[in-house]
Order: C-alpha cells, then structure tokens, then sequence
C-alpha cells in the first residue's frame, strides 16, 4: 500500500515545505578577524539584505588593521598559569585540549580563540573562563528575525529562544552562558507554568549574575524568583492551604537527591510550611505580578526538618537543605555530571566535597576543579546538547541569528530554551534519536543555508581535487579536527562522486554538490556532535 | 482574560504554538488562564510507531496493552472504502462577519468602520443576498455556486463561553461541559472502530486533536505527509553517495559510551530515511498552491487514494485566526491560503474519484464581535460560522444570518444554529451512526440536512 512515486518528483531535489525564503538578496563581505597566530586573515561572510543593495555598496575593508588583532575574546591576565596543582591534568594543553575545553565550559571556538587559550596555559585558560571581568560583550550584529527585524525576546513567541542563542554565539563571557544553561537545567524552570517571557529571562540572568558565587545565595534567590514561584507554585503556598511542590522538588531535585534517605515525607511537609507566605497578584493584562512576601500567609509556628526544630522561613529551608549532611555530595556529582560524563572517582569526589566545603560552599572554586581535571581530558567524549551544538556551529561558520527558524528547528531536535521537558531537565543521556538525529542534521542543513554554493550557476571548480574539496569543506567549518577515520570515508566521499562525473557537463555541478554533501557531513559527524 | 485584550489570547496551550510554531512564530505569548480545563484525551498514552504497511511515521494513542505490531496488522487488514470525515480547525476564533460579510445590513458599516468589507469586494452568497463571501474566499465561493458548500452563518450555542479554550473544549468534545475526556469523533471511533488500526483517527498537526480522543480505540498523529526525510543539499547521484558516507558513520567502531550512542543513532536514522523517506514523493492529479497547508491536504488526498483505513482526519487551518489587531491583512492571508488548499483538496478528490467518500467541515470556536476594537481588529464574540464541503454536501444554508439591528446581551451575533446539531447530522447521514450514544442530549437536536441522498 505504499504511496506511488513519481520519478519526476524523485529526481528534483524538492525545497521543503517549511523553509521560506528569508531575504532576496545575499553578497558576500569581508572582514579582519584574528588569525589565531597574531595577525589578521581577510574571512568572507554572506550578508543578506532585505532589499537589493546598491552597486558597489561597502563590502568590508580594504586595509588590514594595523598592529597585532586583540585577543579574541579579550582574555584578563591570568592570577595562576601553568604549572599546574597536583590532580589536575598534567598532559600537553594544546588546541585539542583548548578546544574540548571550550566545547564544554562555551559552545566551541571562536577562529582562534583555541589557539588564545593554548597560549595562556592549562590553568590560565581556565581562569579566563571562569574568572570574566565585568559585563559580558556581544559581538557582531545583534540577533534580528525573519524579516530582519530586531527581536523581540519578551513578547515574541520564540524570541526568547533566540536572544539566548545569539547570547552563545556573540558573548565573550562563554562559560557565564554555559553555567547560565547548566543551572536553567538544573533548577528547570518552564515558560509552560510562567505567565510571562520576561520573567523566564529574568531567571536566566540570575543564573548568568549568581553562577560562580555561592551555591547558597544562588538557591534562596530562585527560591523566590517570580518564575519559580510559579513554576513551583511557591505563591500559592500559604499557611491555610500549603503547597507542598516546591518543598519536595526543593530537596529532591535541587539539592539532595531522591532515594539516598535525605529526608521524608514529613520533612517535605514541615518544610512547606516554612516556603509560606510568598504570594502574587493576577491580572489579564499583566498575568502574574507583584511578587512578595505576606507575613500574613506565613505559617509562625515551629517545624521539625531534617530532625532541626525552629520557626523556619523559606531562607531557613534552603539554608537547612544546604547544611544537610548529604548535599555536598549531591552538589559535586551533579555539577561535575555537566562536564565529564562519567561519575568522579571516590578520591576526586572527596576533594571537590573538600574544596566545596571549605570555601563556603563557593560555585567556582569547585567548577575550577572539574575544569582541570584529568577525566575531562582524557576521559570518553559526551553528546552536545542541541543548543550547545547549534551555537557552535554558528560559531564556527561565522553565522549570527538573523532567523527566529531555530526556535521550531530546536524543538525535535528535542531542545527548546526556557522548555525544558519538566522539573527535573533535559535527560543528558537521551539527546539522540532517530527522531532528534533527524532534526540535528535539519539544523546542519539549515546552518549552511548561505555557506553552500550555487551547483547550478556554472561557476564551481570543473577540476577540484578530491582532497581539495575536503580541505575546504573542513576550512568552511573552521578548520575542526576530524577523527582519521571520518576524514578517509569523507575523502573516499569525493573520490566516489568524482567517479560519477561521465559528462563534461557534469564536472562542475556534480563538484559543487560534492563541496554542498562534505559541508552537511561534516556537520552530522560525530566529531560535531560530540564535545 | 478580558474581552478588550489585544494580546494574543491566552487559551491555546503553549504545546501546541510550539507544534505550529513556523506559522506561529513572532506571535505574542499566550498568558495562560487559571482553571483552565484539561483537554479531552489527554490520559491516552502515547506510542512511536513506523508502520510499513500505510508508510508512515505514526505517533499512536490509546489505552491499549496492545503490542505496536498489531496495529501494523489492523492497517494492513482495515477495509478501505469507509466514509471519511475532515474537520478543519480555525484555530482562534474566525470573524464570521469577514468570511460572509453582511454588506447588506445597515449597521455593518457602523460597527466596522474600518474593517467593513465594501459593497462591491468578493461575490455574492446567492443564499442571502445581505451577505457576500470574502475575496479571500472565492474559492469557499466556487464551490458554493457549485453547490457543494453547506454555509452555517451562525452557528454556535446557547450561553456562549468567550474563552477559547473552553468553548473550544465544547466543541471538541460535543458537549457544554468541562473536562469530558474523549472527543466527539473520538466516541464515534470507541463504538465504530477497529482495535488495531489507529489510522482510523488521524491528526495531521503532530499531536492528537482532542476531537479524536478515544477512551480505548487506538488513534494516531502525523507530523508531517513528507515522512521521514532528511532535508538535501544536493541531488542525485551526490545524494546517494552522501548518505552512503552517512550511514558509514554509523557502522564505524566506538571507542566511547558518546560515541556509540552517536553511531547508533546515525545508523537508525540512516534505515528509517531508506524506509519511510519516500513516502513524501506522492504525486497529485492536480495542482495545489504552494502552501504548508495545501500541501498536508495533498498528502492526505494521496493517503486516501492509497487505501489508507481512516475515518476521522483533523487538520488545522492555516495560520491562526485570534485577530484583535491588523485583521485585515492576517485573515485575508490565512484564509485565502485555507480556501485555497480547500479547493485543489476537492478538485483532487474529483479527479481521482474519491469526492464521494470525502465530507470536509470546518469549524471555529466561536465568531467575533460584530463591533471592532481600536486596533483594528475584533474581540472574542459568540455566533461564528461553520461549513460543510464535499459532492455530497447538500449545499443548503443551514440556519439564518441573524442581522446585526439586534445583538445578544453582550452584543454579539446571535446563534441560529447548534453545532450539536451539525455533529448529529454528520454522525447519522454521513457516516451512518447514531447520534444518541455519542451527542449529550442527541435526541433534543432538529438535524439538518447535510449530506445529498
């Protein structure tokens, strides 16, 4: 019972139904941007204008900058370069490394910026990432829609999606961004129970103010974080009619962990009844607002958790959760499962409980840790996140968000920002599918939609090399390192298509299809996919 | 919610603006409304299933233990040549007011001092000649003048909820109540339908229409007529070679737990595109407009004439219809695109024999407010229309245009028509069922005539 082909349908390579054309007119333009050795390299970039430009309109400079590029991005001097303390990786710290680096603590490099890291050592790269001075930089132009229109992260329906993405793609700050990511996914929090975009950016900000700081400080200020509130139901808790979901996700999910005999049912309870009092007021034009605290929803009289009597508030319960026996392990298992795929050895673990302990239970000593260790070095590769794989390839191609598309584009791959799928997250181990791999190469696809070239205007190489047509397909990404194996079926790819060539005709179009079909497979490796 | 909003409603489920997000996107966020009831059928479980026999990717609900290979036995067994029943959603809330526009009554042009639809626009509606079809429906027109379109000018119910989701609800589930669990259709399929076959409900929109929502009969949801395809950059002979080198990637060995995953993941994807890939390349006997809507209709046509085992279809209308800003330019886009595609359908039908199998209605839940806003736009009202399409359709008005000299307590078109009514019809003349067991209160409603002896 299959539906009938028609050979003329199957032959013609068919635009899909959901892909608009989103601007009429494209060029090519030139910019300086650093090298990666302290010069310049002229890059071309397409720019595509909504209306048809002028002949002759500004393509990019003519003269190189003078003097050695800035590095990229701007790198504070580091407090303690190599050598290194004892347990952290004492292997070569080279562009390898610089880049599984910046895969992990950013979404990939910058043209360059591994090499920066390289020359800063292990420690000082590290510390460039997570010691940022001042406010983050966004560079290149800022994110505009499909008809080139500035965002509109607060009130657009998938904005907000994108004006994270562009923040990935543009910031010099990348591991604010990725921890910003890291705690989204770890106090997860939807704009499906949140009455407004704002306020899910919001939290996204005090994720990016609060995350190298203290576990503590970060836990009380979404504690009463208006999205959360609402998430959660934390404003609907109050000593008449407690609600008890905060409570229980408070310590399950956010802190202790389920099933490690942390608490029980009545610590949850107990503990609800120190959340209340927190309550906000309903509007249809302003949907939830006016978060505060009303002492008179807050139930005075004392409660019993973790064995610790008191007359608790919602600061009380998250501070009671974090001087809980059993959350130092809890922290450190958790935030190194964001950075190294398999579980910390029992020494490694007891010397991040160590150091999580005695700095105050302080974010970033401990995330500096993990980000010399040897296990993320050395250890086995992890599956990117959707998002973390598209920012990169962004990155990469020297593309910037100029279409609200990846918002939809996202949601197979199984990944839309500000949705998580629940309370507890993105499930890190399920990231690919059938499904979700199929939506991962749909993205590549739509990455390259101006990094391609034209198979059928007639002015493709009627000559191009096998190898010359893999090196630059590999160039057009940034030049990645490909695993050996990759790279021969990639060059065994060319030579194949080559061999189809039975026509004169046929030499240059077949050649820029083979460039088109190197670009997406490069795209839909594992050595892209992988971080 | 209150009536003079000019946001986007807040009654659509952010699910769902998710689904349809291409045609969505840049809308304003919904503000979800508190005591929102559940939609019906959201207690079914929900299944992947490839089913080779029908070629398609399906997502299969239904309470049953049954294992996925059975249902590809109940495709494969279903007899094909039941009548099939297309519901077409307006989703938002269509201004009925625009779509057969009431030139003819005095009031029309006070009410709508901008948006009013002049004199000449469009083609008369022969039926009542105070009303004219839109020129974005000229298509809905063309049929009608071949009398093929039954016109529900207002039709709607009595004590008409404002809130979209709730008298959506009622008219997914059939009743004027909240939280029902199973849709109309979908207790049509409870008594009627097969065990194995979830065909027999399709949705066409990537998640289940409530509509369909069986208590225990399987039914499925498409995401897309096109299969499972992998978007190209290039064609043949690169493309086979590409995905040869694709599929290479995925049978090369692993040296890690990541890498594995990402092999076996690409070698699946690689056997699901060589399986399913194809069944996107149909072909019509027509030509279609270009459109994503269009083009699920053209899928559909094709399913059809494959022999497909369905009886209940749902699908979207393109684009959505919650205009409290900018109407005009929105619904004359939207609309047009709908009527459109609505037309190739029938014509596709007609060419391959099949229109006298197929009965299309389209429905929205509720129509505007007869007075517009101050944003040039119209806020949520009570009548609305409906139509029913198809050869077989008996092409006959079915209640009044009411006029707009008076309106209802909250001066809002007045229902001269039930759409329980419509169900109870549909349900006995169409698809040869009684309405009894499946409408609350069947017995109650005077049925019109809607399907030709």
């Amino acid at each position: 019972m299959a539906i009938p082909r028609t050979s003329a349908s199957a032959a013609k390579p068919k635009r899909h139904p959901r892909r608009r054309r989103l601007y009429a007119w494209k060029d090519k333009h030139y910019r300086w941007v650093p090298d990666g050795q302290g010069d310049w390299r002229l890059q071309g970039y397409i720019v595509r204008h909504r209306h048809k430009p002028k002949r002759g309109h500004f393509r990019g400079p003519g003269k190189k900058p003078a003097g050695r590029p800035a590095a990229a991005p701007a790198v504070p001097p580091a407090v303690n370069p190599d050598p290194r303390p004892a347990g952290a990786y004492q292997g070569p710290f080279g562009v390898e490394q610089a880049v599984r680096l910046l895969n992990r603590a950013g979404f990939g490099p910058l043209p360059g910026q591994a090499e920066q890291l390289v020359s800063l050592g292990l420690v000082g790269a590290v510390q460039s990432l997570t010691r940022p001075s001042g406010a983050a930089t966004l560079s290149g132009p800022p994110p505009v829609d499909d008809d080139g229109a500035a965002i509109a992260p607060a009130d657009a329906w998938g904005h907000d999606h994108i004006w994270w993405l562009d923040r990935m793609v543009r910031t010099n700050q990348p591991l604010v961004e990725r921890m910003a990511l890291v705690f989204h996914d770890w106090f997860a929090t939807s704009i499906e129970g949140v009455s407004k975009q704002q306020q899910m950016i919001d939290q996204s900000n005090l994720f990016r103010s609060a995350c190298f700081g203290s576990f503590l400080d970060l836990f009380k200020a979404v504690t009463v974080d208006p999205a959360m509130l609402q998430w959660l139901n934390g404003s609907e808790n109050r000593k008449s009619a407690p609600n008890e979901n905060y409570a229980r996700e408070m310590m399950e999910l956010f802190s202790l962990g389920a099933d490690r005999g942390a608490y029980s049912e009545d610590d949850i309870r107990e503990q609800a009844r120190a959340l209340t009092g927190w309550r906000n007021d309903w509007s249809g034009e302003q949907g939830a607002y006016n978060f505060r605290f009303d002492p008179n929803r807050h139930d005075v009289k004392d409660k019993t958790v973790f064995g610790r009597t008191g007359n608790w508030g919602w600061e009380d319960a998250c501070r009671l959760c974090v001087e809980h026996p059993l959350h130092p392990s809890f922290f450190v298992d958790k935030l190194w499962s964001y950075f190294v795929p398999q579980p910390p050895s029992a020494p490694v673990r007891d010397a991040l409980m160590g150091i999580y302990n005695s700095s105050g239970r302080q974010i970033r000593p401990v995330l500096e840790t993990i980000l010399i260790s040897p296990d993320l070095y050395q250890g086995p590769a992890m599956v990117k996140p959707p998002v973390v794989q598209l920012a990169g390839m962004l990155r990469a191609l020297g593309r910037y968000v100029d279409t609200d598309a990846w918002t939809w584009l996202c949601e197979p791959a199984g990944q839309v920002l500000f949705r998580p799928p629940n309370v507890s997250g993105w499930d890190d181990t399920r990231w690919l599918d059938t499904s979700r791999m199929r939506a991962r190469w749909n993205l590549v696809h739509y990455a390259l939609d101006e990094v391609s070239v034209d198979a059928w205007g007639g002015g493709y190489s009627t000559t191009e090399s096998a190898e010359e047509a893999l090196d630059r397909a590999i160039a057009s990404w940034d030049s990645p390192a490909l695993r050996p194996e990759h790279r021969a079926e990639l060059l065994e790819f060319s030579r194949r298509v080559e061999k189809q060539v039975v026509a004169n005709w046929q030499r240059g179009p077949y050649r820029a299809m083979r460039q088109n079909a190197l670009l997406q497979l490069i795209g839909v490796s594992p050595d892209t996919i992988l971080q | 919610m209150t009536p003079n909003s000019h946001n986007c409603c807040g009654d659509y489920t952010r699910a769902q603006l998710l689904r349809s997000a291409a045609a969505e996107a840049g809308k304003g966020l919904p503000i979800i409304e508190p005591g929102m009831p559940e939609p019906a059928g959201t207690g079914l479980s929900r299944r992947t299933f490839l089913s080779r026999s029908a070629g398609l990717a399906l997502a299969v609900y239904g309470a049953s233990k049954l294992p996925l290979s059975v249902f590809e036995e109940g495709i494969a067994q279903a007899a094909p040549g039941d009548k099939v029943l297309v519901s077409v959603f307006f989703d938002g809330g269509i201004d009925s007011l625009s779509v057969l526009a009431p030139v003819g009554d005095p009031r029309y042009s006070q009410l709508r001092p901008s948006l009013a639809l002049s004199p000449e626009a469009g083609s008369e509606f022969s039926e009542d000649p105070r009303l004219r079809w839109h020129p974005a429906a000229a298509s809905l027109a063309t049929l009608h003048a071949e009398g093929k379109v039954s016109a529900f000018p207002a039709i709607g119910y009595d004590h008409p909820d404002q809130s979209h989701f709730t008298s959506r609800h009622f008219y997914e589930v059939g009743e004027l109540a909240v939280g029902f669990r199973t849709g109309w259709l979908g207790r049509y399929l409870d008594l009627v339908g097969d065990t194995e076959n979830p065909l027999q409900g399709l949705s066409m929109d990537g998640s289940l229409s409530p509509m369909i929502a069986t208590a225990d009969k399987p039914v499925a949801a498409i995401d897309s007529v096109d299969g499972f395809d992998l978007w190209s950059p290039v064609s043949d002979p690169v493309r086979d070679e590409m995905y040869r080198s694709f599929a290479r990637f995925g049978s090369l060995p692993s040296d890690s737990p990541g890498l594995a995953q990402v092999r076996r993941a690409t070698a699946q994807t690689d056997k699901l595109r060589q399986d399913l890939g194809g069944i996107g390349e149909f072909s019509s006997p027509v030509a279609y407009p270009d459109t994503r809507f269009a083009h699920k209709l053209a899928g559909l046509a094709a399913f059809i004439a494959a022999g497909l085992p369905m009886r209940a279809v749902t699908i979207r209308a393109a684009g959505g219809y919650d205009t409290h800003s900018d109407q005009a330019t929105d619904l004359d886009r939207n609309l047009r695109e709908t009527c459109e595609g609505l037309l190739a359908f029938q014509r596709d039908l007609e060419a391959r024999g099949l229109a006298d199998r197929v009965l299309t209605e389209m429905w929205s839940e509720f129509g505007r407010r007869p007075e517009e806003n101050g944003s040039a736009g119209t806020d949520h009202g009570a009548a609305g229309c409906a139509f029913v399409i198809g050869s077989k359709a008996q092409g006959e008005m079915v209640g009044e245009f009411p006029g707009l000299a008076t309106l209802d307590a909250n001066d809002n078109l007045r229902v001269t028509s039930d759409f329980r009514a419509m169900y109870c019809a549909l349900l006995e003349q169409w698809l040869g069922q009684d309405a009894g067991p499946i409408i609350p209160g069947a017995s109650g409603f005077v049925r019109p005539t809607l399907v030709k002896a």
